[in-house]
């Protein structure tokens, strides 16, 4: 077996000349559980729709085990999709609609049975067979989409933001019952969100998309800890992004003074993104200060509070356990390893 | 308060309408069919039908094998429509219904010409030589051939087949555009989940797509039988005199030689007694589900 299950090639996509899908390149491993994450509209979709065979690529090869499969229908990849708006059979009951699979594989009444009874109960609801779809919550709704694409024992299930109607309770219950799902029978997810909370925690490998280009390939820890671009950095958690100078390695400018940095391999005086998360402040007395402002609002937040610190050129975002007045003026402290510096793109 | 009195003003208006065109002739029919000649109350109106049971049972036949006919040519219409271009199924709507706007009559008369014994089609047939080519080749096979007749026509009119074929053609729309407007509006999704799970196209058809469909199906059936069960004219004008339909026998008993207004009210009556059942049967078909709860 090849160590990439899934991959796509140099693939494009474009509707009528516009240009929905700019050169993706990606690979999923077998048992991986990968998450396209990016905004509304920047191609997930249309990514996972090329891999289920519902889109055609207008260039580039799609790879499922080594074989190429362009040509290969829908009904023929051994793929399931969880849709979108789960897209469940209407004119089925809930026992039905898990079978559909299972009985065009002609698979025997007997065992169809026993795998739909065990997947009733994987999902949590043992007693819901005889149900109509109809009748169901779009919790419970979503549950079944998921079973009826599991049942088949798929190599690779797609699933195309499946907790996106969800309140967040039961979206965080979810979350944690799918990823022990895919653990638990050991299949491959591609998975599509646009919430960055949710591919944080559920992913081994996030693949950061906005229109239409591939912004990031990595781990969640990677990709919150060295964002790419600043797209990324801002994209997932949260972030300073403002304009500085890199005026040789491991020295920026930003805010009318130099800072020592990490980042090197700039060109001399190249104008540069730089990006500081708010949770990497200190807040010091003003005289060991490197910058200092006046704070404009504060927000409790739960484990930390959410302080607006203006100063002369830019209004930061500083995480704190600490607080603050309205008012007041104090000073923040930054390591180098808390300064982050991106090419603009 | 006002506005519910109003709302309540402008029904009357309906509520009249209804009254007048609706449900007094309504009543006068049911009466009429329990009223004797001499003026008393009666069951003998319906009893006199039994002459008419040959009627019946033609009108319920030419209008069951008009439905079946256009549900093997509507459906696939339909369902082929519904695959196309979305201009294309504008343009092809708008050319199904294009002659509904033309008068029943008129497009019943042009049938007849098209059929009748020196009619186009028999004329054309002549024209190019099929009357003739028959002609020998039967008599080249006729045991007996100074015995054989040959044929300068086909019979098409005053026939049932001609009955039937103008019911197809004036009602096939009706089933097709239920079927149509059913196809169309299957989430695609649906279609896609299925082929996701396995499902070749004939599967998701079979599956997917017909069962889902029904619900057109049962409302275009409805919608041809029950038009169909009842014409009149048709039968006169492509029937000839020995194809008598339910609906010519009504006129007779009102406006025509066997003037009766009590029996032609009582099988009104028993026709739309017909078309309730029907519907009703129809009804419980398309949302089975709800009805059996109520049951
Ligand atoms: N069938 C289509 N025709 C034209 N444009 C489309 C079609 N499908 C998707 N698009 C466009 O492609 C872009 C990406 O869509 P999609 O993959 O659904 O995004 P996402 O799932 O990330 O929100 C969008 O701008 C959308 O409008
Ligand atoms: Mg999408």
């Amino acid at each position: 077996m090849s160590e990439k299950l899934i991959n796509l090639e140099n693939i494009h996509k474009d509707y009528g000349g516009k240009v929905v899908l700019d050169n993706i390149n990606l690979y999923v491993r077998d048992k991986e559980f990968v998450t396209l994450l990016g905004p509304s509209g920047c191609g997930k979709t249309t990514t996972l729709r090329i891999i289920g065979g519902f889109e055609t690529p207008s260039a580039g090869v799609v790879y499922f085990d080594g074989k190429k499969i362009n040509d290969l229908p829908p009904h023929k990849r051994p793929v399931n999709t969880v849709f979108q708006r789960y897209a469940l059979f209407t004119h089925m009951n809930v026992y039905d609609n898990i079978a559909f699979g299972l009985r065009i594989a002609k698979v025997s009444e007997n065992v169809i049975k026993d795998r739909v009874t065990n997947m009733l109960k994987l999902i949590n609801l043992p007693d819901y067979a005889k149900r109509e779809v109809s009748s169901l919550s779009g919790g419970e709704q979503q549950r079944i989409a998921i079973a009826r694409a599991l049942v088949n024992h798929p190599r690779v299930l797609l699933l195309d933001e499946p907790l996106g109607a969800l309140d967040l309770k039961l979206r965080k219950e979810m979350q944690r019952e799918l990823k022990s799902i895919q653990q638990q029978v050991g299949i491959t997810f591609v998975y599509v969100t646009h919430d960055q909370e949710e591919a944080l925690t559920m992913s081994d490998t996030i693949v950061v998309m906005n229109k239409g280009k591939i912004q990031q390939i990595g781990t969640p820890v990677d990709i919150y800890n060295e964002p790419k671009n600043a797209f990324v950095a801002d994209f997932i958690g949260e972030s300073n992004i403002l304009d500085g100078v890199m005026h040789k390695d491991r020295l920026v400018s930003f805010c009318g003074k130099n800072f020592d940095c990490l980042d090197s391999g700039f060109e001399k005086d190249e104008t540069v993104d730089v990006v500081v998360r708010p949770e990497d402040f200190e807040i010091v007395p003003i005289e060991d200060a490197q910058l200092v402002g006046t704070v404009k609002s504060t927000i409790f937040m739960g484990v930390h509070n959410e302080i607006m610190v203006e100063t002369e050129d830019f209004t930061w975002k500083v995480h704190s356990i600490y607080n603050a007045e309205v008012g007041d003026k104090i000073g923040l402290f930054l390591t180098p390893d808390d300064i982050h510096i991106m090419h603009k793109s | 308060m006002r506005n519910r009195k109003m709302a309540a003003l402008t029904t009357v208006p309906y509520v009249i309408w209804m009254a007048l065109f609706v449900v007094i002739p309504l009543v006068l029919i049911v009466v009429y069919a329990f009223t004797s000649k001499a003026g008393g109350f009666t069951l003998q109106n319906f009893s006199a039908m039994g002459d008419y049971a040959k009627v019946f049972a033609r009108s319920l036949w030419l209008a069951l094998a008009a439905t079946v006919i256009c549900l093997i040519i509507g459906y696939p219409v339909a369902y082929a429509l519904s695959k196309m271009g979305p201009s294309f199924q504008r343009t092809a709507i708008m050319l199904l219904m294009l002659p509904m706007w033309i008068n029943f009559l008129l497009r019943t008369y042009a049938w007849m010409s098209l059929l009748e014994n020196t009619g186009l089609i028999n004329t054309f047939f002549d024209n190019i030589g099929l009357f003739d080519l028959i002609n020998k080749i039967a008599l080249s096979l006729a045991s007996d051939p100074s015995a054989y007749q040959p044929i300068d026509h086909f019979q098409m009119i005053n026939t049932q087949g001609a009955v039937i074929l103008g019911m197809v053609y004036n009602y096939l729309p009706f089933m097709i555009m239920p079927i149509y407007s059913v196809i169309v509006k299957i989430d695609r999704s649906m279609i896609e989940a299925a082929q996701d799970l396995g499902a070749d196209s004939v599967t998701v058809f079979r599956k997917v797509i017909f069962p889902l469909s029904l619900p057109g199906v049962l409302s275009g059936i409805t919608m041809v039988f029950v038009p169909s069960v009842s014409t009149f004219i048709l039968s006169k004008l492509l029937g000839g005199g020995m194809n008598m339909l339910l609906g010519d026998l009504i006129e007779l008993q009102f406006m025509g030689g066997a003037y009766n207004p009590y029996v032609g009210s009582a099988i009104s009556l028993v026709m739309m007694i017909i078309v309730m059942i029907c519907m009703t049967v129809m009804n419980r078909f398309g949302d089975g589900e709800d009805q059996a709860v109520m049951l």
